[in-house]
């Protein structure tokens, strides 16, 4: 049984301007310390997916559909105080900006201990313990120190040091990391992606990886999901999507990856922008943007369907697989032909 | 920290000496003979003038100021009234009390009204409660605090001394009485009331028209702030370490909402105990606005001259008081 099987989980929200569809229909599953990466671009329902699953997002606009199982229980038919236990313990996350993520009048220890205390009946000393183990697992150096200090007496990569640090204090079976390195610099990034996957195989939690950057997708994950306008575009092993990629959109998100070439390389962004989800166009709501649209793009919504040569790689799409097939050997070809 | 401290406090000498000289002058700029009202009126230019000469009043100005600074901080004494040669010390400190009551009564008033009701508005916008909380709001900043105090002694008040009702003849209301003051620690030989129940009493009135003016602004800080900090980031960690709603809202939301509402309640108490001038003149409290406006319209300067000093010294305080304790809540501010 998977950790985490989610099944054609919708969520919209009610606004002023009529329903937003930011998540229409999508199914993944985690397994026990698996990797997954949901990449796409800003608005396409990544957060959505995550904070849903977490029950984040505001009871009072927010309409769910479909199922969550986490080790067996549906997190979005849970109570709510039943899903305040579960949150912490068997699942955390992580967030994109580090710098306003922590509270700023309370010290870094007693934020700590806070993420014990909201569970366990532990004495100060235990839970102060545990925190500065953690600190020091996330490679903050003085820790002892460290506890008493404010926020804002971290640097941007400390500060998401600590927000793991408090992510995996309950030793979590899975941890959902919302663009956690793309407010941090490169070099940070790097650390703190690495510092991930270790904790990753010490704990041995599994990880929601939310990201925009197919970079880091390629450095960190063991499967993709790769989202578009809040519907899965395609689905799959990491090698799978990287060398046979089978959507436009993934290919239009491959080839916009600037190479390192020393005179008059080009940028090859996708053309248009992501639809709005007031009111998603008709049909595949990538084909306004497709260079390979057909008349029934525009007509029928492509189901989401394995392939004949991979069934663990779901894509969705109207092209014929021998088409599309093609035209990743094609991309995969000038990729390499590029970097030799 | 200390460093800021000695700093503030220099920095407080600076102001007060500004004051009070800026006081000094205009009162000196004011073409009337104190010296001639202080004598009486069956003096002789004679009199006048040995009275002016007690008084320190055929002195260059800059000569009185320093007699005054001189004998201000030597001496703690602030001078004589020129009406009746009573100790402006003496006024003052019968009339502090008074506004103390008043101010500080009502300031736990209006925060025990404001704190609630702007915190369960932000939590519930567009409710029932968070529109009728803004009707009041608007209420409150729009009218006007004699208007109100009016009203209030109209509908509600009771006159003690004659044991009539100007509006309504309804026994409950004998709780409050349109006017006077009586001291908390019991009734001075020649005044009608005392003791603490009647204090508490006399000032009901006063201290619900006072909370209702400030609650209203109150309310609608409290309600903004919440609002604001309820969308912050930590508030969504918090809530996503597992933290029960409870816990959210004070340790996080409220712990960080109230920072501002803090520093405008230190200034708004203090800037009240200066002198709640409307107020006391309707309700009939001889507290330091009272006397102030008494005190001018006699140009009776040393008296206004003493509230002034005294009411400066108190903002000053309390400005620097409010100033620490803001660093102390707010870790991110470091003096120095």
């Amino acid at each position: 049984m998977a950790l985490l099987d989610v099944k054609d989980l919708k969520t919209s929200f009610k606004t002023d301007d009529g329903i937003v569809q930011a998540v229409d229909g999508i199914s993944f599953s985690v397994e026990k310390g698996e990797t997954l990466a949901i990449v796409g671009e800003s608005g396409c329902g990544k957060s959505v997916t995550c904070m849903s699953i977490m029950g984040l997002l505001p009871r009072q606009n927010t309409v769910h559909s479909g199922q969550a199982v986490l080790s067996g229980r549906d997190l979005l038919a849970m109570s709510s105080d039943d899903l305040r236990q579960v949150r912490g313990t068997d699942v955390a996350m992580i967030f994109q900006d580090p710098m306003t993520s922590l509270n700023p009048v309370h010290t870094i220890g007693r934020q700590l201990r806070e993420a014990i205390e909201v569970h366990e009946n532990v004495s100060k000393q235990r839970a102060n313990s545990r925190a500065l183990e953690m600190l020091r697992a996330v490679g903050i150096p003085r820790a002892e120190t460290r506890l008493d200090d404010y926020p804002h007496q971290f640097s941007g990569g400390m500060r998401q040091r600590v927000m793991i640090a408090m992510s995996l204090i309950n030793n979590p079976d899975l941890l959902i990391a919302d663009e956690p390195t793309t407010a941090l610099d490169v070099t940070t990034q790097a650390q703190i992606l690495r510092l991930i996957k270790s904790l990753q195989n010490d704990f041995g939690s599994a990880v929601i990886m939310v990201t925009h950057d197919l970079g880091v997708v390629a450095e960190v994950a063991d499967k993709v999901l790769v989202m578009y306008a809040g519907k899965v575009a395609e689905q799959g092993d990491v090698d799978e999507i990287f060398f046979h990629p089978n959507h436009p959109y993934t290919w239009g998100l491959l080839n916009s990856l600037p190479r390192l070439v020393v005179h008059g390389g080009e940028l090859r962004p996708i053309p248009g922008t992501p639809p709005s989800l007031l009111h998603p166009p008709p049909g595949c709501r990538f084909h306004l943007r497709c260079p390979h649209r057909m008349d029934v793009c525009s007509v029928e919504v492509p189901p989401l369907e394995p392939l004949s040569t991979n069934p663990g790689h779901h894509v969705a799409c109207h092209l014929t697989e021998e088409f599309r097939r093609q035209k990743a050997d094609e991309l995969a070809a000038s990729m390499l032909a590029q970097t030799s | 920290m200390i460093r800021y401290i000695i700093r503030r406090l220099l920095w407080a000498v600076v102001l007060f000496i500004a004051v009070t000289l800026v006081t000094f002058v205009i009162f000196y700029l004011i073409p009337v003979d104190p010296a001639r009202l202080a004598a009486g009126k069956a003096a002789t230019p004679a009199d006048v003038k040995r009275v002016a000469h007690q008084l320190y009043l055929d002195q260059p100005i800059w000569k009185q100021y320093l007699h005054f600074l001189d004998q201000l901080v030597l001496h703690g004494n602030l001078g004589y009234s020129y009406a009746n040669r009573q100790s402006v010390n003496d006024v003052i400190r019968s009339a502090a009390p008074i506004t103390a009551s008043l101010v500080i009564g009502a300031a736990i008033l209006w925060m025990l009204i404001a704190i609630p009701i702007g915190v369960l508005s932000a939590l519930r916008p567009r409710s029932a409660l968070d529109r009728f909380s803004m009707v009041f709001v608007l209420a409150g900043i729009s009218v006007h605090p004699v208007w109100l105090a009016l009203i209030g002694s109209y509908f509600l008040g009771y006159i003690p001394t004659t044991g009539h009702f100007l509006f309504f003849n309804f026994p409950a209301f004998t709780l409050l009485p349109i006017q006077g003051y009586c001291s908390f620690t019991g009734a001075a030989p020649g005044e009608t009331c005392g003791g603490p129940v009647d204090w508490f009493y006399h000032l009901l009135l006063p201290w619900s028209v006072f909370a209702f003016l400030y609650a209203a602004f109150y309310v609608r800080l409290v309600r903004s702030q919440v609002m604001e900090v309820q969308n912050e980031d930590y508030v969504r960690t918090a809530r996503a370490k597992g933290a029960p709603e409870r816990r959210v809202l004070t340790q996080h939301v409220l712990r960080n909402a109230m920072l501002p509402v803090v520093t405008a309640f230190g200034m708004d108490v203090a800037l009240a105990l200066g002198g709640a001038v409307l107020l006391e003149s309707v309700y009939s409290l001889p507290g330091l606005g009272y006397v102030a406006i008494k005190s001018l319209s006699q140009f009776d300067y040393p008296i206004t001259l003493g509230v002034v000093v005294f009411a400066s010294v108190v903002v000053i305080i309390f400005n620097l008081i409010v100033d620490l304790l803001y660093a102390w809540i707010d870790p991110r501010i470091r003096l120095g």
